[in-house]
């Protein structure tokens, strides 16, 4: 399993899979941290905590998101390198996603 | 042999690797009735199990059946009101049939709550002293069958724990056991990795099939298995959450399609479709985890490796679950509520293969005897639910 190393912290966000266009979070991170992007510094737009994925390229809107080297949904905008990616851009093609606030009617994505 | 479990030697030729007698419930009526004298008899003695249902259903009778006739059951003593349509004389019988002693008691025709409760405390005394007698039988790594389930997943599971798991099915598989994994419903997106796995074509084909019909039945219910605490965890949409789930099943060739109460005869992998044949009826296929631990135990679990993200807490009756957690903080806050600590993979200073090598040990250990942290807090939950399903046609089993 390949490490991505972010700056001064160690690691911290993790390549699962060659194909993969995200990578996943191994360590709480900070707004502001540079994390290295196979060889370009990103700053993290956002905190960030273990589990949650961030883009490794520029990927555009209807993207597919590629995880552990297989598709797991596509983009619903664009995002820029390093980017937070979860329900606020992302979508499934299969079943939509609630949450716990959706959980009183709303249905979210 | 190094890994020589000792077991005990069922009548109906199965070994168990624990002693239980169970008090059954027959219907909602009789649970505190039931509940009262597992209570009152000292811990350990029995577990509560039951159908809260007043309606017959088959598949209720069916995993009853398979789960009182369990190999890590002794005997069991049924509770019944009296006037429910649960038939209590075909599930005895099946006990019987099985070597198992049993005993039913009918609270209509007994006095009541308290005499029954009386009566039933001194079958739990009666079952005892039989299910003493049980002689020990020497159990190698091929005599188990050892189930799988994720609950409370969150984006370290399917990096850290659950492929551990893949590697412990690869190494149970290698030895000869029996691996099942489950719900086809959390494994939406991966139907074709799992087709194209499977022994013959045939298999494959209906693989997809139940993948396909589970994915027709949460549409129509409205929600998948994607549960709030799944996206608080970083898990965006279900297939990613399947990806995760999926590598919990390691890389042998899958070897059959099971339905819940179906046992497996020969070594192997096999995905267990939880989902119910047909138009939904009854609701959600399974109202939460414990529902799906108790179908793998039906098809003869002896053990449950339970991955574990966001941190759940649950053992259950009749078969030991061992709990992998995943995610490196939420076993900082629960570590007493968890046996192995897969999220330190994410530290880098194990691997996978080294967790999957631990998680193997701790299954013979386990099955040796050696009490969970679930059983030894004294967790035994139990949940079973309407459902209706077909029989399963013969490619589902092609090596039977």
């Amino acid at each position: 399993m390949p490490f991505i190393k972010s700056k001064n912290n160690g690691v911290k966000f993790i390549l699962l899979h060659s194909k993969d266009n995200v990578l996943i979070c191994s360590a709480a991170s900070r707004k502001g941290d540079i994390v290295n992007i196979d060889g370009d510094d990103v700053m993290l737009l956002c905190d960030m905590t273990m589990g949650h994925k961030i883009a490794r390229h520029a990927l555009g809107k209807a993207c597919i998101i590629i995880k552990s080297g297989a598709p797991i949904g596509s983009l619903i905008c664009t995002v820029v390198p390093g980017e937070h990616i979860h329900l606020h851009n992302m979508k499934s093609d299969y079943i939509p996603s609630h949450t716990r606030k959706a959980s009183g009617g709303n249905t979210s994505e | 042999m190094s890994n020589m479990i000792n077991g005990f030697q069922r009548q109906d030729g199965r070994i168990g690797i624990r002693n239980e007698i169970l008090v059954i419930y027959l219907v909602e009526c009789a649970h505190h009735v039931a509940r009262r004298i597992v209570d009152e008899c000292d811990h350990g003695k029995a577990q509560l199990i039951g159908f809260p249902g007043c309606y017959p259903n088959d598949y209720a009778l069916k995993i009853m059946k398979s789960l009182s006739t369990h190999p890590n059951v002794a005997g069991a003593l049924l509770i019944s009101l009296g006037c429910e349509s649960f038939n209590r004389e075909e599930l005895a019988k099946a006990i019987i049939d099985s070597g198992r002693s049993v005993e039913t008691l009918v609270i209509q025709e007994h006095g009541g709550t308290v005499k029954t409760i009386n009566l039933g405390i001194e079958a739990v005394e009666r079952l005892r002293v039989e299910a003493d007698k049980a002689p020990r039988a020497a159990m190698a790594v091929s005599d188990l069958i050892v189930g799988t389930i994720c609950g409370g997943s969150d984006g370290t599971s399917g990096i850290t724990a659950n492929p551990a798991v893949g590697r412990c099915f690869d190494h149970l598989v290698e030895q000869g056991a029996i691996c099942i994994f489950e719900e086809t419903g959390e494994l939406v997106g991966c139907e074709q990795f799992m087709a194209s796995r499977a022994v013959t074509p045939e298999l494959g084909k209906l693989i997809e099939a139940s993948v396909n019909k589970a994915a027709a039945y949460y549409t129509i219910m409205g929600y998948g298995s994607f549960a709030p605490g799944n996206a608080e965890g970083g898990l965006t949409t279900q297939e990613e959450k399947s990806i995760g789930a999926y590598s919990k099943s390691g890389n042998s060739p899958i070897s059959g399609l099971l339905k819940p109460g179906e046992r497996p005869s020969n070594p192997g992998l096999y995905l267990l479709d939880v989902v119910p044949d047909g138009e939904p009826r009854f609701g959600f296929p399974n109202i939460s985890d414990n529902a799906e631990i108790v179908e793998l135990i039906a098809c003869g679990a002896h053990l449950i490796l339970f991955t574990t993200g966001r941190g759940s807490v649950v053992g259950s009756a009749i078969s030991p679950v061992i709990k992998i957690c995943a995610n490196p903080d939420t076993y900082a806050r629960l570590s007493d509520d968890m046996d192995i600590n897969a999220g330190i993979i994410l530290e880098g200073m194990v691997t996978v293969d080294d967790i999957g090598e631990e998680i193997f040990q701790q299954v013979i250990d386990v099955a040796s005897g050696e009490e969970t942290v679930s059983e030894a807090l004294g967790h035994q939950e139990f949940i079973l639910t309407y459902k209706s399903f077909e029989p399963s046609g013969p490619s589902c089993m092609p090596n039977r």
